[in-house]
């Protein structure tokens, strides 16, 4: 193996030479991240050289073992890479539900033959993966879900609804929490992966208040999905979707980062602002800059196996909770300028667009009061 | 390298949780605020630090030291803030060792220190807020220099048996340029300290220095370049009282977490009441997050990287999350909150004081503007 020094001074030279300078640029909108697929749209070309380029290395999910796509990286390389990535300002090269998401939960749960399926097209972006979670009546209170899973063989068949189905209508999959047992709560769940072209799914965007449709309403009308697609045990779906939850909070505190393209934040305050926001920008920035530190502590403490299995429930939190200041401060700081909704110059309302969308951040994967409780009980152990 | 201790600094932090919290835990600091101690510290628990090599815990080996690093000192701070324990661990161990380190003055104290025979005071504020800002004047007089002006926030200045100086021998106050750090000796003449009691029971001076005649070799570092030693002062005195303020928060939410599980209400724990909870939950996640940024403070300048910034931010936020913590204490703890007879008033006051020392939330805040260009 080679030495640290080595490989951050390989990493280093690699990424110079193969990270196009537009991929070094803060992404603009939603539609200059890169989410692969089936059927991909690139906002710019240089989006899939940098994907594949990256893929094709294993790291667009450099701790994954080779044989499943990654970089087959240790805790220390993984982090010199990010590091690295950060010091050049390299945009994430795919982002994917498929990684931060199911990749974890299929590593931890999949059978050998889910996990050269579907693990290898997740880390290259060849196939785009939803959520399948909410209901209806089934947001908070996550366990009282409806849709049904019904034994007909070799074979289930799905019926139900789903809700806030995020880019359900662009995924290429889906991984669903189904019922399996009416008789109980928590232990009747099972944890299915189906094909979302599959005959009897449908869904429907929800027009939200950044006028855009991240999220969808998907419906399963005698959807029939083969048995060898269930990962884990019957019936212990619960069990797979809280770890997974776990890693869904991890991900969306990451929100909470200024990301690794410069902070617009301080670009922002460096054009001019009142004292009073100023002075609300560096005290955000003090917390900001905190948080990053927390986020590496907690990644570092995760990867050594020394975190609270609770803690993503407080960096989702507070990294959301952060998140929704920073889109405060910015439209403060941007003034009437970012008060355009569809015009050129103001790239068609990305900055309002974007402060609406933080909105969602502390209601999804399980409200900030649910972290809260979370972290009440089990943390700090208090009664119930 | 991870952010997180290492096995031999958790080991460490065991050794000093249990000898902080059995000789000096808040019930010490409560007897000597009881008797109106003059000194303000117990001398014969600084002799124990240093039984343990904790006196020299910032020395270099080759100076008779234990040659450990920020981590480390902070782990013992961390623990003197969680009792309480007024102690010059901070001024001496910490900020006056750092400054001294590699000095050609260092053997003259060094050794007391590592000892603990000798104590250390820090004198760089002027005014009632930690600013830049050093107009202390030295003029050169004779093979020397003489001193004269004021300091203030001088924590056991009247005590101390070597105090640092910051002064100006060139320029106007706000310059860079033209500071000389001195190491001035108690028995100085024509220098008074007065001695009073702050707030949090500790004491700190208010110094007069009226022409104080020193030698040349009272000079620490260069002359005129004495903000490279001075700044080297801050980073640890800063990142210092960053790990004992994460300590005086911890010990006040122990204490408050604890107390939601005992008090009863309405028949039931108030810890069970979702409105605490949220708050409860909330002030530990501010605390997680400002223990993170004062860990990496801490290692930063252990690796000898830049660690200006994450200095300020490590200071800024235990500034915020430990005014949290204890004023959350307080009010969760109800009416006996406010009892003297309590102890989580103790960990409020603590925490004001060293909120307030080298620089508070707000001008580490401003530091982060102004070195982003805003």
């Amino acid at each position: 193996m080679m030495s640290d020094e080595s490989f951050r001074a390989e990493t280093r030279a690699w990424l110079e030479a193969n990270c196009p300078e537009s991929m070094r640029q803060p992404v603009r909108s939603d539609k200059d991240a890169t989410w692969g697929g089936r059927n991909p749209t690139y906002a710019h070309p240089d989006q899939k050289l940098w994907m594949d380029r990256m893929g094709a290395r294993g790291w667009t999910v450099p701790d994954w073992p080779a044989a499943y796509g990654g970089g087959g990286l240790t805790a220390a390389e993984t982090k010199i890479l990010r590091e690295e990535m950060a010091r050049l300002k390299c945009r994430n090269p795919l982002n994917s539900f498929g990684i931060s998401m199911l990749g974890p939960a299929l590593l931890k749960y999949g059978t050998e033959e889910q996990k050269l399926e579907h693990l290898p097209k997740i880390a290259r972006g060849e196939i785009r993966w939803c959520q399948g979670y909410s209901e209806p009546n089934a947001g908070s209170d996550l366990a009282g879900l409806q849709t049904s899973a019904d034994d007909a063989g070799d074979h289930f068949v799905v019926n139900g609804q789903k809700v806030w189905t995020s880019y359900a209508d662009e995924a290429d999959w889906i991984f669903c929490l189904v019922r399996t047992d009416k008789t109980t709560k928590q232990a009747g769940i099972s944890f299915l992966l189906f094909d979302m072209a599959s005959e009897g799914v449908s869904t429907k965007p929800i027009l939200l208040i950044s006028g855009y449709s991240p999220f969808c309403e998907t419906f399963f009308d005698n959807v029939k999905v083969p048995k060898a697609n269930l990962l884990g045990t019957l019936n212990k779906g619960w069990d797979v979707a809280k770890f997974l939850l776990g890693h869904e909070r991890e991900m969306i505190s990451g929100f909470g980062l200024g990301g690794s393209a410069g902070d617009p934040l301080i670009e922002a305050a460096r054009k001019g602002v009142d004292p009073l926001l100023r002075a609300q920008i560096a005290l955000f920035d003090v917390r900001s800059k905190a948080f990053s530190a927390m986020s590496e502590k907690f990644i570092d403490e995760l990867k050594a196996g020394k975190a609270h299995p609770a803690q993503p429930s407080m960096m989702k939190y507070y990294g959301t909770e952060l998140n929704k200041s920073r889109h405060e401060l910015l439209m403060a700081a941007g003034g009437s300028d970012e008060l355009e909704w569809e015009s050129e110059a103001s790239r068609h309302g990305a900055a309002p667009r974007a402060w609406l969308r933080t909105k969602a951040n502390s209601i999804e994967g399980g409200t900030s009061e649910i972290q809260l409780n979370i972290i009440a009980k089990r943390i700090l152990d208090l009664p119930s | 390298m991870p952010l997180y201790l290492t096995d031999e600094q958790q080991m460490l932090r065991d050794t000093a949780k249990d000898f902080v919290a059995e000789h000096a835990p808040v019930s010490h600091m409560r007897a000597l605020r009881d008797a109106n101690d003059a000194t303000g510290f117990s001398r014969d628990l600084w002799k124990q630090f240093a039984e343990l090599g904790l006196t020299g815990v910032l020395v270099p080996e080759a100076d008779g030291g234990l040659g450990l690093g920020h981590v480390e000192a902070g782990v013992v701070l961390e623990e003197i803030g969680r009792n309480l324990s007024p102690s010059p661990f901070l001024a001496t161990a910490v900020a006056a060792v750092e400054a001294l380190k590699g000095s050609a003055i260092r053997e003259q104290y060094f050794p007391g220190i590592i000892a603990g025979e000798t104590v250390a005071a820090l004198a760089i504020d002027e005014g009632r807020k930690h600013d830049g800002a050093i107009a202390l004047k030295a003029e050169r007089s004779g093979n020397g220099f003489r001193l004269t002006g004021a300091k203030q926030f001088v924590t056991h200045g009247h005590v101390a048996d070597v105090i640092l100086v910051a002064a100006r021998t060139a320029g106007s106050p706000d310059d860079d340029e033209g500071v000389t750090l001195f190491a001035i000796t108690k028995d100085a003449a024509d220098l008074t300290a007065d001695p009073q009691r702050l707030a949090d029971a500790s004491l700190a001076a208010r110094l007069e220095l009226n022409g104080v005649e020193v030698d040349a070799d009272a000079v620490i570092g260069d002359v005129d370049q004495g903000r490279i030693v001075l700044n080297r002062l801050l980073a640890a005195g800063r990142t210092g009282a960053s790990a004992e303020l994460v300590g005086v928060a911890g010990g006040a939410a122990d204490m408050t977490y604890a107390y939601l599980k005992d008090r009863k209400q309405f028949g039931v724990p108030i810890g069970s009441f979702q409105a605490l909870q949220h708050r409860a939950a909330h002030l530990y996640s501010e605390m997680e997050v400002a223990r993170a940024a004062v860990l990496k403070a801490q290692q930063l300048l252990d690796a000898g990287q830049d660690a200006t910034q994450a200095v300020s931010v490590a200071k800024a936020m235990t500034g915020l999350a430990t005014t949290l913590a204890v004023q959350e204490g307080v009010q969760m703890h109800g009416g006996i909150g406010m009892t003297d007879e309590y102890d989580i008033g103790f960990y409020m006051k603590r925490a004001r004081v060293l909120a307030e020392m080298f620089g508070d939330t707000n001008f580490h805040a401003d530091q982060l503007a102004v070195a982003a260009g805003y």
